[in-house]
């Protein structure tokens, strides 16, 4: 067994263990390559399919490519898909765009995007797979358990995730009051309108993400490769807010030596996110409030 | 490359953080402009800088100064990649202490050379003999505050070592070292010419990793049956992950504690070659030739290998971090591989607290203590001596909605009859009424089977 094997197996049983002990289950899918991965070993630990819904919040600022490449995986993999979206204030122009601060516009339209999405209290439009229409659900139960593609290795505070995290009525986090978690048994009782969220992949750093791809030869948006003009994205977001680097890397292959031994080695992957650099270097404040 | 788990435990402010973020900057392990951005922090505040800054990430923590959660911080040394887990040493932070110590597969135990042996460096220590850790070293901090005296660092060494065999564990690694001043990290320092033993980088990569072990019998929780009907997928699949031996196609299986059998007619993934064999640590699935009914929990072994213990009481070594007290009688949860039951605490032979005076005749485990204990569960449960079977001899309580305490098995007992549960409590009327719901749940699979064949094959 390498570490690769390793690691998977450890994210399928922790996948396997969220969908025997959460009734309403679902994963976030910011179309990214870490909740991509996800998506991969979700099929692997359920034999090909995919059994609970995928949630995806649209800002309205995500990079196009990312809703085309969203949209096409629905359907060749048969995903239940749902999206969620703060209507309200792109209508009122509440945005980073129109004047707001980074940080508050992050709140609105992810984090607040997020738990009303979640909570049922929003629309939520959902993708039917089997009509392979688009349709409204409203007033749709609350998500009890939500897995999610952070790593311990972006960021401070997520190092310090639990892999099974509660979350409080409101949704926040509070990193103090922490239950244990001993060994490979995980918080999988909750109150009444509190969820959990789930981390499957939390001892996986950036490499190992690259090396999986390139050991499944996992579907990965082209957004990450260099298509030619000597620029890729190394981190995923809304185009106001995410910066693409300069890099040739044009693979997976490409990018894992550009991680080991080329011009990434000790540069930290989120540097090209604006809104970490707001919460003063980490984003602490923004993940009490119910960030990813 | 090869990854090892390795956890830093010791009492507040004996330097775990300093040690972690030390280390991290002496081996260029940081990412770039971190120092830099750390040190500029600092200056803005008007603080000295300190390598524990690195760590402690959350905005918290750097205000009060102390470690909250287990930081997982990733290392590389030339040999192998680590996982440091910075675990918390203040006394209100076990939990977490001890949720980052239970992914750990060797510690490093920090004293501080002029406090000395302080509670939690006892009480750690005996949390990981009861973790089942151990490869131990200890590193013996803050030796320029004691002029990197040899008579200070053979004391404390001796203090200590007493107090090890005390818990049966015996380890004769003791470092001196300056995490601060970055004294016998990574280099042996002139500042102790009179150590010639391993330096804290040198001890990490002689630790072992834990290995799997060929010649162990096979065995793996239930952790889930599925029937995807999507796609017109007909296969009623049995999920786990193998926590020893080795399984076949062919191989007839027994399940703990049903008796079930069947034999094992393929085994199942998602993008892999078609495999015929799986072994320990593997996420697997397999289908059977005929199709029983089994629950969740249920321990998978072969039938031409030993079996799992199975019974209904146990004695354990148990640590209690709850905010209420672990009490006689009272319903909990147990999760013990992937099953789960109701539990009684039966009896308390000792509670065991920080500094080894064990007391008897406690009405209760209290937070933060350790305690030799007998349970009763509501089920008969398949299960194994810690000590034979370390994935398969833990066990996590449950009170309310969380993770209170957790232990090791260290005797599987005789199981209590119904007759004698009785007449022992009002509570096991509940457990009566329990089991008889299983069974009729057991009948009505059966009917349902008979009367609705094509949903079950």
């Amino acid at each position: 067994m390498d570490h690769l094997d390793r690691l998977e197996a450890q994210s399928i049983y922790i996948l396997r263990e969220a969908y025997r002990s959460f009734p309403n289950l679902a994963m976030l899918w910011s179309i990214g390559k870490d909740s991509t991965v996800l998506l991969w070993l979700t099929r692997k630990a359920f034999f090909g399919h995919v059994p609970y819904p995928l949630v995806h919040i649209d800002t309205a600022f995500k990079i196009p490519e990312m809703i085309k490449y969203r949209d096409e995986i629905a359907v060749q993999w048969d995903l239940n898909l749902v999206v969620g979206q703060n209507k309200e204030a792109l209508a009122k122009g509440e945005t980073f765009v129109n004047g707001l601060d980074r940080l508050s516009c992050c709140k609105k339209l992810k984090s607040d995007a997020l738990k009303y999405t979640l909570d049922g209290t929003w629309a939520r439009r959902k993708w039917n797979p089997y009509k392979k229409v688009w349709e409204d659900e409203l007033n749709g139960a609350p998500y009890t358990g939500v897995i999610v593609g952070v790593r311990a290795d972006e960021e401070g505070s997520r190092s310090k995730e639990r892999v099974f995290s509660a979350r409080d009525e409101k949704s926040e986090w509070d990193a103090s009051t922490q239950p244990p978690e001993l060994w490979n048994q995980y918080k999988t009782d909750f109150a009444p309108r509190t969820h959990v969220r789930i981390h499957p992949l939390l001892e996986w750093t950036e490499l190992n993400i690259w090396e999986y791809i390139q050991r499944e030869n996992i579907p990965i948006i082209s957004l990450y490769f260099d298509q030619g003009n000597g620029k890729r994205y190394r981190s995923l977001g809304c185009f106001p807010c995410t910066a693409p680097v300069d890099s040739q890397a044009r693979n997976p292959k490409e990018i894992i030596e550009e991680l080991t031994s080329g011009k990434f080695k000790d540069i930290a992957e989120r540097s090209g996110r604006a809104q970490d650099k707001d919460g003063g270097g980490t984003l602490e404040a923004l993940r009490k409030e119910g960030y990813m | 490359m090869q990854r090892l788990n390795i956890v830093i435990t010791g009492h507040v402010d004996h330097g775990k953080s300093t040690l972690i973020g030390r280390l991290l900057a002496d081996t260029d392990s940081l990412p770039q402009g971190k120092l830099e951005s750390v040190k500029k922090m600092c200056e803005n505040n008007a603080r000295p800088f300190e390598y524990a800054f690195l760590l402690d990430a959350l905005a918290d923590e750097q205000k009060q100064g102390i470690t909250i959660d287990s930081a997982r911080v990733f290392f590389q040394s030339k040999k192998r990649e680590y996982i440091i887990i910075d675990a918390p040493g203040h006394i209100e932070f076990l939990k977490n202490m001890i949720s980052g110590a239970s992914r750990a597969e060797a510690a490093l135990l920090l004293i501080d050379a002029k406090e000395g042996v302080a509670e939690n460096s006892k009480r750690h220590g005996m949390l990981l003999s009861l973790l089942g850790i151990k490869q131990v070293a200890i590193v013996v901090n803050k030796m320029d505050l004691v002029n990197f005296s040899e008579i200070a660092f053979t004391k404390l060494k001796v203090e200590y070592s007493e107090y090890l065999a005390t818990l049966g564990i015996k380890s004769d690694i003791f470092i001196p070292i300056s995490a601060r001043e970055g004294v016998n990290l990574i280099e042996h320092s002139a500042s102790t010419p009179w150590y010639q033993g391993p330096t804290v980088l040198e001890i990490l990569d002689s630790f072992k990793s834990v290995e799997e072990k060929e010649n162990d019998d096979f065995r793996m929780p239930l952790q889930d049956v599925y029937k995807f009907t999507r796609d017109n997928d007909d296969r009623r699949i049995y999920a786990g992950t193998v926590t020893s031996g080795e399984l076949n196609v062919g191989d007839e299986v027994v399940f703990y504690p049903s008796l079930k059998r069947s034999r094992v007619a393929s085994i199942e993934s998602f993008n892999t070659e078609v495999k015929t064999s799986v072994k320990e640590s593997v996420a697997v699935g397999f289908t059977l030739e005929t199709q029983i009914y089994v629950r969740n929990g249920d321990v998978v072994a072969r039938a031409d290998q030993s079996a799992p213990k199975v019974s209904n009481r146990f004695e354990a070594n148990l640590f209690w971090l709850g905010a209420k007290p672990l009490e006689l009688d009272k319903p909990y949860k147990i999760k013990i591989g992937s099953a789960q039951s109701t539990i009684y605490l039966e009896e308390i032979k000792r509670v065991i607290d920080g500094d080894t005076l064990d007391r008897a005749d406690e009405p209760s485990v209290g937070r933060h203590e350790a305690a030799c204990v007998i349970f009763r569960v509501h089920d008969l449960l398949a299960m194994e001596l810690f000590a034979e079977n370390q994935k398969l001899g833990r066990f996590v309580i449950v009170d309310e909605y969380d993770i209170a305490g957790g232990g090791i098995i260290t005797e599987v007992l005789d199981q209590y009859t119904t007759r004698r549960t009785k007449a022992l409590h009002v509570n096991d009327i509940l457990v009566d009424k329990a089991s008889t719901s299983a069974e009729f749940e057991e009948e009505l699979f059966a009917l349902l089977r008979k009367h609705f064949p094509h949903q079950f094959t």
